[in-house]
């Protein structure tokens, strides 16, 4: 538990210590929320789909959670390549708590980030529903963050350096991204990218984020839930079984 | 005399694809005993260390570390060594002080003696008015001595030093190293070093191995492997065990070449 916490307290150290690159990460769905937001909004109204500040900034807030939470997770290759990862390594820690302090870490930054971005949301007009079901539209930006830097921590520590971070950028964030439902609905999309996308973990993330900030909460919205528990839980598993079989 | 064995290792192997970095290796290191692996470049020292120390598996053979095996038993070999690395492992974004307390509570030492225990190692390397800076700002050398201060923190059985004093003066060396034969009398602690400086595997060591291409060339004192070499310096013994050619040192110009990259990407 003690090292859980040493190791969540260092990313959370690192994260105040670097503000400045974190706020350059806030630039992206800053820009996106703004650009896409104001250049869209129009066309979405005409097409009868009310106002577009209100659908994309759950999308938003989800994608920064993402883009952090992967972030986060690709540190630890930096980790091995500075060394520190086998300090971590070589100490008589289970590799589970090594995995979970990570990722913990990395999903808290992920999640401050993605309350910054709601508070801009909030400064350029998007209105929360519900505020009773805020606390839950927070757990719900948590779990995306948790799972997306668990995803990254488990990649990372097979990787060997930051060559491979592009491709994983094109050919892994941006389609979880795109496919999401983040940024425009998906029930228009052919049968089959529909069906992708029901394969994507960020959908449920999405989904539930825009439900408890802009809708009446459903059913749905547990179903929601339990897939992004459980993912977690999974990749979490997989990620610690990874790192008790990282040579450095 | 106490013949008590603390690290065994049995007929070691490492491969690397087709390239055989440790090649049939035996040895024995006694409790209390200080033992130095010497080596040109490149010739397995550090791929032992990491076999031993948990970081890598064998191709082949058997290693106990205080009695545990590192492929079977990795958390009570990992509760019985401190180690001091070859490359930096100091978190840069992080101070002195910090990086010893993410040490000490990986490392179970109890919450009401760390303080006291950070502040003895850290006065002792002589950084204790430079504690809460960040390791950034830190030489070299310094950083080398904080490593060291950190390896010995949690009071290891066995420290294993990967060619620990690269890059120290002389004082500090001698500081070091006098700190660490104390620790070896008074407490009984193992210590487990690669060098490829000749005069400080004869003067620190009680056992030196030489190892070459993989493979340990000799076993000894250092008096025994002059005498079986017919030279009358470690140096000349060490030269005509393991011939005049220059090795290039792989393993380091892919790490430089990464931190390069690290820097370019703007990271720490």
């Amino acid at each position: 538990m003690k090292a859980v916490y040493i190791m969540w307290l260092r990313q959370l150290k690192r994260y105040w210590r670097s503000r400045g690159r974190m706020i350059g990460f806030l630039g992206q769905p800053i820009l996106f929320l703004i650009a896409l937001g104001f250049g869209f909004g129009p066309i979405y109204k005409a097409a009868g789909g009310g106002d577009y500040i209100q659908f994309i900034a759950p999308g938003i807030i989800a994608m920064t959670a993402l883009f952090s939470g992967m972030f986060s997770g690709m540190e630890v290759v930096w980790d091995k390549q500075f060394g520190f990862l086998k300090e971590t390594l070589v100490a008589p820690v289970s590799r589970v708590s090594i995995m979970v302090g990570k990722t913990l870490g990395g999903a808290t930054v992920a999640t401050i980030q993605g309350i910054i971005v709601f508070i801009v949301c909030l400064i350029i007009g998007f209105r929360p529903m519900n505020l009773i079901y805020l606390p839950m539209a927070f757990v719900f930006l948590f779990l995306i963050a948790f799972l997306f830097t668990a995803l990254a921590t488990a990649v990372a520590s097979k990787l060997e350096d930051m060559q491979a971070f592009p491709v994983i950028m094109n050919f892994i964030i941006m389609p979880l991204f795109f496919l999401s439902g983040a940024l425009f609905p998906l029930n228009n999309f052919p049968r089959p990218i529909y069906i992708v996308s029901k394969f994507n973990p960020l959908s449920y993330g999405v989904n539930g984020l825009r439900m408890t900030l802009t809708e009446v909460i459903k059913f749905g919205a547990v179903f929601d839930f339990l897939i992004l528990l459980i993912l977690s839980g999974l990749i979490v598993a997989i990620g610690s079984y990874l790192f008790s079989n990282v040579e450095v | 005399m106490n013949k008590e064995k603390i690290i065994e290792v049995k007929s070691l192997s490492k491969k690397f694809d087709s390239f055989t970095a440790v090649d049939n290796i035996s040895f024995e290191v006694e409790k209390g005993s200080v033992f130095a692996f010497l080596g040109p470049n490149g010739a397995g020292k550090t791929t032992t260390i990491r076999m031993l120390t948990t970081l890598l598996k064998p191709t082949k053979g058997s290693i106990k570390v205080n009695g545990f095996d590192p492929v079977s038993e990795k958390n009570n070999v990992r509760n019985s060594f401190g180690i001091v690395f070859q490359d930096p492992s100091l978190d840069n974004e992080l101070t002195a002080y910090e990086n010893l307390v993410f040490h000490s509570v990986l490392y179970h030492v109890p919450k009401e003696m760390r303080k006291e225990r950070i502040d003895s190692m850290i006065k002792f390397v002589g950084l204790f008015d430079r504690k809460d800076d960040y390791i950034k700002t830190f030489s070299g050398g310094m950083k080398r001595r904080l490593e060291i201060a950190r390896g010995l923190i949690h009071h290891p059985k066995i420290l294993f030093l990967d060619e620990p004093t690269l890059g120290l003066d002389p004082q500090t060396r001698n500081h070091v190293w006098n700190y660490i034969k104390e620790l070896n009398k008074k407490e009984r602690m193992t210590v487990f070093f690669t060098t490829h400086y000749m005069e400080e595997a004869e003067k620190m060591a009680d056992r030196i191995a030489i190892i070459d291409h993989g493979k340990i060339v000799k076993i000894g004192t250092g008096k025994e492997l002059k005498k079986e070499t017919k030279t009358d310096s470690l140096e000349m013994a060490f030269l005509k065990l393991t011939g005049h050619e220059i090795r290039d040192d792989e393993s380091t110009t892919k790490k430089e070449r990464m931190r390069i990259t690290g820097k370019m990407w703007g990271t720490r």
